[in-house]
């Protein structure tokens, strides 16, 4: 079975074709999601992009949470069943449609931070991260302006006492998270929010590494469909 | 016709680097004795006819679903 993995598209979505493309390099085929559809076109897994959805107005990600294609989306991911990664914006329109708790703030710095970043997986036990060794360091990029986690500090307790700290920040965080959260997940471990970019990392040509394949490979061991080997 | 306004605040828990911006630029621009500035958002609502409890209840799901996140932010609600 090849695995049909959606990609959404908001208005102001900007790395949905390069999160097609990191589905297409790891064998499955992507699948376009519109926002305004109220229809998952019964895909296996979703991936909610990178980029500034509506413009980022109100607060990012405030706005793509009420979007047609959400309603479909927010009841299969809360029940477990479908697998959703949210990159960057799509971390930050999981945590508004409180599939994932707390929020992504202004960075502490005000400064839009854009490099490679040195990240810790933390969690191997989730849809998304099963392909990963826990404690792997890999290299991804990050590239945004509102990454500072922050969440209530019985909510962060919780996440770490369940092993729901999927991703961390090595050598400090680069945007005022707390306890350098990278990225986090739902009870379930179907759903996890990223703000750092793993489709940016899958082709050693147009990325700092080829890391971020496993996101991709886990999901697909994860629904159990063929995972292809490493070449090379 | 009534104006119904909606003032979002981030919790005080919660850092805010903008109004961190602001209060240096206050010290380097002479605005001497001021000691915190948090900035926050003001939504300024046009609603149909009278504003009743019921419109009132509505308004206010608006304010704590859309206008304002609650697990960052706190708002104010008042009738103009």
């Amino acid at each position: 079975m090849t695995a049909r993995v959606g990609v959404v598209t908001f208005p102001g979505s900007l790395d949905d074709s390069d999160a097609a493309r990191a589905v297409r390099i790891v064998g499955a085929r992507p699948v376009s999601l519109w926002h305004d559809h109220a229809d998952l076109h019964g895909v296996d897994a979703v991936i909610l992009p990178g980029g500034f959805s509506y413009g980022d107005y109100l607060r990012c990600g405030a706005i793509a949470r009420f979007a047609p294609v959400m309603t479909e989306l927010v009841p299969a991911a809360e029940s477990g069943a479908l697998p959703v990664l949210g990159i960057c914006n799509g971390f930050q329109i999981l945590c508004e449609s409180h599939l994932l708790p707390g929020a992504l703030t202004r960075n502490r710095s005000l400064h839009f931070v854009n490099r490679e970043q040195r990240l810790r997986v933390e969690s191997a036990s989730t849809a998304w991260t099963g392909e990963y060794a826990p404690g792997q360091e890999i290299v991804a990029v990050l590239k945004s302006g509102e990454g500072n986690y922050v969440a209530a500090p019985e909510t962060l307790e919780e996440l770490e006492r369940e092993g729901r700290v999927v991703a961390r920040y090595v050598g400090g965080s680069p945007n005022g998270s707390q306890r350098d959260i990278a990225g986090v997940s739902n009870e379930h471990g179907n759903v996890v929010g990223l703000m750092p970019h793993p489709e940016h990392a899958v082709d050693e040509l147009t990325g700092p590494s080829t890391d971020g394949v496993g996101f991709f490979t886990s999901v697909l061991a994860h629904l159990g469909a063929p995972v292809p080997t490493p070449s090379g | 016709m009534a104006r119904v306004v909606v003032d979002v605040m981030l919790k005080p828990e919660i850092l805010d680097p903008q109004g961190q911006a602001i209060l240096g630029a206050c010290g380097r621009l002479g605005f001497t004795g001021v000691s915190d500035v948090r900035q926050g958002k003001r939504f300024e609502v046009e609603v149909d006819g009278e504003v009743d409890d019921a419109r009132l209840a509505e308004l206010r799901k608006l304010a704590e679903t859309v206008l304002s996140n609650p697990v960052i932010e706190d708002f104010e609600l008042r009738v103009e």
